[in-house]
């Protein structure tokens, strides 16, 4: 890991720089004073981890999430008096918006690059992290993505990049054996979304229900932005599938559970991660009950803590959790357990721990292979049941055995 | 030159100017961050597109909105090259990445931008302006979705995953993607990239420039003016459209290939539409057909969003004390009520041609509704 | 034979939506010649404006199609005023500006309104609650509901309303006088201006009603769901011919169609080589197609070369 040497006149820019920083992340957050003064207190050590997400566009209810997940965690550790090295931390947070654009997503990564930030949580999406990844990389900044799932991202060979999530291939085979498996589907219709996520995740499903035996009978796109599917649920009707698999984020899978049942077409639907969420019930309405849908990590209500976090979220936010933010508040518990356990928020002393860290978090237990991804990553499966997900079965993982 | 040095004083001017864009990046390095060196060189790239945008938009008056097709063809030619990409999609004809130097591929780009921009250009010869507009706009989108989804049957584009591991351009035989230790001062990547870029923003302007004084410049004139008129003065007003798509799209297909060497990774998501309005926002803005004020349109908003993105949760802590609004939804609020307000009180453009200006003044002279 | 007459009701359905919404911009183009980007906006608004109305009203228990009735009357007087600032506030000021500059505007409007609905909605996806009916029927062995049956008949019942509008009324005659030559008309004693901001406030309501049954359709309403939906009705506008009522709605239900049947049947039409992912291209091919033989659209007059 090469770290660049930082110019000489920069330091005091840099203090300013990050003054005006600590006035960004406090932004919208009642409960955080609103004292930018990096660098004044020296009885506290401040540590500042920048967070990257959507915060405009059609993704933006994502992205604020994952950034409340964040946040929750920061705050959580300020009020623990979290100690790193016998000192007692103050997290910062520094909520970036990449809009889901790869190019603003390198300029936020410079910025935070820049601003010399201890660790990076984010990117959202993998269009933004792989971009992302190099400057931080090049710029001796860890980065732990709680939701990015390209593959790619952390083959890079990049020590500096971590995800806390399954990534496609890990979800798509778990998908392709409970469909195979526990569901003993034959005939098997793929949509996707043709955005990152979506295509690979189908990618990843259909090569992994193809090698165990099924047959994809048609396979059909839509786009992330999309709201009438009834021309290609039609098609899908036309060629009398056991399972229809969509790749896709809920705000599509919600409508097309809702138009499947319109169309008088009873096939069960299997989704990803995506769709896994609150939000899909409210979307399909009378049309949700009987789909599937996985998630990596174990169910909230079985970690510890779990439902906790849930409350907690609602009564910070006044909002239900979307979907990541679990994934992000874990993200910055592990770098977190990393710096304590280094003693050391030198990212070159830390990032020897992260690599070996075992941390129980709300979504799962946390190790990481040697790539970065997540070890042994358990995949739960659950089944839409009376307007909720309910817990079918963990697949893979510690959980398994 | 002598376009460029009419004034007396303006050598003098020009070296000033020099300097200072010289200088900059260090000076920003060094006291703002590099950040702000990765935004001026996307500042510069943008430059460059609307400097293209605005040979078909403001000197033959044809309304494009799918210009960022050729951006894209660009980009993708240079990472298809530049990368492991061909390697592992097709093993079995390419050992490894062709990695051919950037002196090659530039040029190969703009080439292929530029057939695209003719391609574009002949089946639309026959329409008037908006319906000019949606027809290129259709190109943009048909180019995007088929970049995003040429990973089958065979894997040309890798999709919507994107292509990553695109080396960076070697310049004399050294690469811009790693600092370089020059008289005791560090240039960081981003630097190197800005003065290449920048060398390159100054070719497309000499070009620009020297296209706008030629035989085909003012033939382009003639045709957005009156293309009746233009075609009874014996004006080849087919070729002369064609060439104007043609040569506007070179400039995108470089500004491309810059594209996908800096970032080191392509994905269809980065050739939006938005990005085409975005462009064509920025030639509008500027002063439609007046090279200077298109400079001006581009540099301001690329740094205009950036500018909001650091100044807005400051700002509103200096004046009320607290942050009210997410910086993030008033960075685009603000930059919306940017575009109505300019355009308000300066239709023509903040920097309109002194022609353009004159000829507006004289409408608004004219009797009539002037609300 | 029952998947095409399936994929024809869903091109109806989806057709009449983007000829209600490309209504909208004919019209306004039609008179200004301007392409109003900011119209799928007011579409938005529309939807989010009734869907929390309709919240509002359904703890009073009234039945559900009353309740949808009294969102609707709620979001077409928002959106009506809307649409009037917009063209006050922003786009008259610029009737003599050059050709490009309302463009911007209009660009510039849309941004400012999505971002300020961002603000008052918030980014989350609002679901529309099942008020209406949505069992399906069997129709010559496809299905389609009530719903959807509703949205095509309020959808032909609102065009021939508005044809009757500008064809039998004075105010419809000033309209068209006005499209012909604002400063003609103004002599023979038309307030251009009025006859402008009716336009506006007419297609804004137009635009409310298309809001909600997108919203009701398909169950859900967002703060961005406006610009994808502007820029298929105005390519359903253009394919019909710009400006032309018949031609919007022409050109709204053959896209509808054309989208349907493209994504049914694109797969065997190039024998497997393209899918569904290319729905799109094929729509935009045919609109290139079109305007190639028929450069102002299917039922857009000829014009001269010069406007």
């Amino acid at each position: 890991m090469t770290l660049p040497v930082p110019s000489r006149s920069l330091s005091a820019l840099v203090a300013l720089s990050a003054c005006l920083l600590a006035a960004c992340g406090d932004k919208a957050d009642n409960a955080a004073p609103a004292t930018p003064d990096a660098g004044a207190t020296s009885a506290a050590m401040v540590i500042r981890l920048g967070h990257v997400a959507p915060l405009t566009g059609p993704q933006a209810h994502l992205g604020k999430d994952n950034e409340n997940g964040a946040r929750l965690a920061v705050d959580d550790l300020n009020a623990e008096h979290f100690m790193i090295g016998g000192v007692a931390a103050k997290f910062e947070l520094l909520g970036e918006d990449d809009q889901a654009d790869p190019r603003q997503a390198t300029t936020v990564a410079q910025k935070l690059a820049d601003s010399r930030v201890n660790a990076v949580i984010g990117h959202l999406n993998s269009g933004t992290t792989i971009p992302a990844s190099r400057i931080y990389h090049d710029a001796g900044i860890v980065q732990v993505s709680p939701s990015a799932t390209n593959p790619q991202y952390t083959r890079q060979g990049y020590k500096s990049a971590f995800r806390v999530f399954a990534d496609d291939v890990q979800q798509g085979s778990v998908l392709g054996a409970f469909a195979t498996g526990k569901l003993g589907v034959k005939r098997i219709a793929i949509i996707d979304d043709r955005t990152a996520y979506g295509q690979g995740l189908a990618d990843e499903f259909e090569k992994a229900a193809k090698a165990a035996g099924a047959t994809v009978v048609t396979r059909e796109y839509t786009t992330d932005k999309a709201t009438d599917f009834a021309a290609i649920l039609t098609k899908v009707k036309s060629t009398s599938p056991d399972l229809l698999f969509y790749g896709g984020m809920d705000t599509q899978a919600g409508p097309m559970a809702r138009q499947l049942k319109t169309l008088g077409v009873t096939v069960p639907m299997l989704f990803g991660d995506g769709a896994c969420t609150v939000e899909f019930h409210k979307l399909a309405g009378d049309g949700a009950e009987g789909h599937y849908c996985s998630l990596p990590g174990v169910p909230l209500e079985k970690m510890a803590g779990g439902t906790a976090f849930r409350d907690r979220y609602k009564a910070k936010f006044n909002a239900d959790i979307q979907l990541y933010a679990p994934y992000a508040y874990d993200a910055v518990r592990v770098v977190a357990e990393a710096m304590r356990k280094a003693g050391s928020t030198d990212a070159v002393k830390f990032l020897p721990e992260l690599s070996a860290i075992n941390y129980p978090g709300l979504t799962a237990e946390i190790a990481f292979d040697e790539k970065g991804d997540i070890r042994n990553a358990a995949v739960t499966l659950y089944q839409a049941k009376s307007g909720a997900w309910s817990p079918l079965e963990t697949m893979g993982g510690q959980a398994a055995k | 030159m002598n376009g460029l040095s009419a004034k007396p004083g303006a050598r003098a001017g020009m070296l000033l100017v020099g300097l200072a864009l010289a200088v900059l990046p260090l000076l920003v390095g060094a006291t703002i961050g590099n950040s702000w060196v990765r935004i001026l060189d996307f500042a510069l790239l943008y430059v460059m597109l609307a400097l293209g945008l605005n040979i078909v938009v403001g000197f033959a008056g044809l309304l494009d909105l799918g210009y960022i097709a050729f951006y894209a063809v660009g980009a993708y030619l240079y990472a298809i090259i530049s990368s492991p990409h061909l390697a592992t999609a097709f093993p079995a004809v390419f050992a490894a990445a062709p990695g051919w130097p950037v002196w090659l591929i530039l040029p190969l780009g703009a080439l292929l931008a530029g057939s695209f921009g003719v391609l574009l250009g002949a089946p639309t010869l026959k329409l008037r302006g908006d319906y000019l507009a949606i027809v290129t706009l259709g190109f943009g989108e048909i180019i995007r979705i088929f970049l995003n989804n040429l990973n089958a049957p065979l894997n040309i584009t890798n999709g919507p995953q994107g292509i990553n591991n695109i080396a960076p351009a070697q310049v004399a035989g050294l690469s811009l993607g790693r600092p370089v230790e020059l008289f005791g001062l560090q240039l960081p990547s981003v630097t190197l990239h800005y003065y290449f870029f920048l060398a390159l923003t100054l070719l497309v302007i000499f070009v620009c420039v020297r296209l706008q004084d030629s035989r085909l410049g003012r033939a382009w004139v003639a045709i957005r003016e009156d293309e009746v008129a233009a075609r009874a003065c014996g004006i080849n007003t087919r070729n002369v459209k064609l060439l104007a798509f043609g040569l506007g799209a070179t400039f995108g297909g470089v500004a491309g290939g810059l594209f996908a060497g800096f970032q080191g990774f392509v994905s269809p998501e980065s050739f939006g539409l938005l990005e085409s309005v975005m462009v064509l926002c920025m030639v509008v803005l500027g002063g439609m057909g007046h090279i200077p004020g298109v400079i001006l349109g581009a540099v301001l908003l690329s740094l205009l969003p950036e500018v909001l993105r650091w100044g807005a949760a400051p700002l509103q802590q200096l004046l009320f004390g607290k942050v009210l609004i997410d910086p993030e939804s008033l960075r685009l609020l603000l930059f919306g009520v940017a575009l109505v307000l300019v355009m308000r009180f300066r239709p023509a453009g903040l920097w309109p041609s002194a022609l353009r200006r004159r000829e507006l003044d004289a409408h608004e002279a004219a009797p009539g509704d002037a609300a | 034979m029952d998947i095409f007459i399936q994929q024809i009701i869903n091109g109806l359905v989806l057709g009449s939506i983007y000829a209600l919404v490309a209504l909208g911009y004919t019209m306004v183009y039609g008179i200004l010649g301007l392409i109003n980007f900011a119209h799928g906006e007011v579409v938005m608004i529309g939807a989010l404006t009734a869907l929390t109305a309709i919240g509002l009203l359904v703890p009073a228990g009234l039945p559900g199609p009353v309740v949808v009735l009294g969102g609707l009357l709620i979001a077409i007087p928002v959106c009506m005023a809307v649409g009037f600032a917009i063209e006050r506030i922003a786009y008259r000021p610029l009737r003599n500006a050059p050709r490009l500059a309302p463009l911007i505007t209009a660009i510039g409007v849309s941004i400012v309104l999505q971002q300020l609905a961002m603000m008052g909605w918030g980014r989350n996806y609002h679901t529309f609650p099942p008020l209406l009916p949505a069992t399906p029927h069997q129709l010559f062995g496809a299905a389609i509901t009530d719903l959807q049956m509703l949205i095509v008949v309020v959808a032909a019942v609102l065009m021939a309303a508005l044809v009757w509008l500008v064809t039998r009324t004075r105010l419809g005659r000033a309209m068209r006088a006005t499209a012909e030559n604002p400063a003609v008309a103004r002599l023979m004693g038309v307030d251009v201006d009025r006859v402008i901001s009716f336009t506006f406030v007419l297609g804004s309501a137009l635009a409310a009603v298309a809001g909600v049954m997108v919203a009701a359709n398909y169950s859900i309403a967002h703060y961005a769901m406006g610009f994808m939906l502007g820029l298929k009705a105005f390519t359903a506008a253009v394919l019909g011919g710009i400006g032309n009522l018949g031609g919007a709605m022409l050109g709204g239900l053959l896209l509808g169609i054309i989208e349907s049947l493209g994504a049914g049947y694109i797969g065997d039409l190039t024998g497997g080589f393209l899918g569904s992912n290319y729905q799109d291209v094929f729509a935009f091919f045919v609109l290139i197609l079109v305007l190639v033989f028929r450069p102002s659209g299917l039922m857009g007059e000829k014009v001269a070369e010069r406007a």
